[in-house]
């Protein structure tokens, strides 16, 4: 095994804020270092490339005990909101760019992008409502042959 | 530490290739340390990157990051990524003979 990184091919599968900045912040990092980069997004991971709902991904405020906060409170409406500006504002600040503008970015750096057949399947969309940057709808073996020879890294 | 000799003059690198001192870099340097990253040959648009990475360098204190570059040098991020496959602001850092950016986006 060379001590290097060649490839990383990185599996999303949720869809709360804090469960996709990491990848992407990963797959962006991976191609800023010059190592090539695939992103798989699979079940509610998908929302990152969902058209009406990449503009809306949100913190989870309840089940997150990182957050410090009574899960009753967490529970109450808006409350999820109000976090999520108050994160968005505080990376904003960071240079950590929105959600939208990060995929359309990581797209650009030339990693590859894809959404799994199977959760496509089971939310009944089609490639109309995926964002632009989708490069395809793959099978879990189709995933398996691009990430060939690299690493894959689940979130 | 290493020391490397570019157009002729001879001068002290970190263990990833960096300078250690930017101001030991000359535009005559630029085009020997880029073929070493595998750029053959440094076009315009390689030299307006590596031009505002050694201004923002001197007004900052450290290299841009590729959003920044992408955002503010006038090249884009493809095309950053075309000039520099692997990794602008990494190589563009190397090549314009100033520390590599820190950043994590």
């Amino acid at each position: 095994m060379s001590d290097t990184i060649e490839k990383v091919s990185i599996i999303v599968s949720k869809g709360s804020l804090e469960g996709v900045y990491p990848a992407l912040i990963m797959a962006n990092g991976a191609r800023a270092e010059g190592i090539d980069a695939n992103l798989f997004f699979t079940f509610f991971g998908l929302d990152v490339v969902h058209r009406s709902r990449i503009d809306h991904i949100k913190v989870a405020t309840v089940g997150n005990p990182g957050l410090h906060l009574a899960t009753m409170a967490g529970g109450l409406p808006g409350v999820s909101s109000v976090m999520t500006h108050y994160l968005e504002k505080k990376m904003e600040k960071l240079d950590i760019p929105p959600i939208p503008e990060f995929v359309e970015m990581i797209a650009d750096t030339g990693a590859g992008i894809y959404a799994c057949k199977a959760s496509v399947d089971l939310f009944e969309l089609t490639e109309d409502d995926l964002v632009e940057q989708v490069m395809g709808i793959i099978t879990v073996g189709e995933f398996y042959e691009m990430a060939a020879g690299g690493e894959i890294i689940f979130t | 530490m290493p020391v490397v000799t570019y157009a002729g003059t001879e001068v002290k690198v970190n263990d990833e290739g960096f300078f250690e001192n930017p101001g030991q870099w000359t535009e005559a340097m630029a085009p020997e340390i880029a073929r070493a990253q595998g750029i053959e040959e440094l076009t315009e648009p390689h030299w307006q990157v590596i031009k505002f990475m050694r201004t923002e360098y001197a007004e900052k204190g450290t290299g841009p990051t590729v959003r920044v570059l992408g955002k503010t040098s006038g090249v884009t991020v493809k095309e950053l990524y075309q000039l520099f496959p692997k990794g602008p602001a990494k190589i563009a850092a190397k090549i314009a003979g100033i520390p590599k950016p820190r950043g994590c986006i």
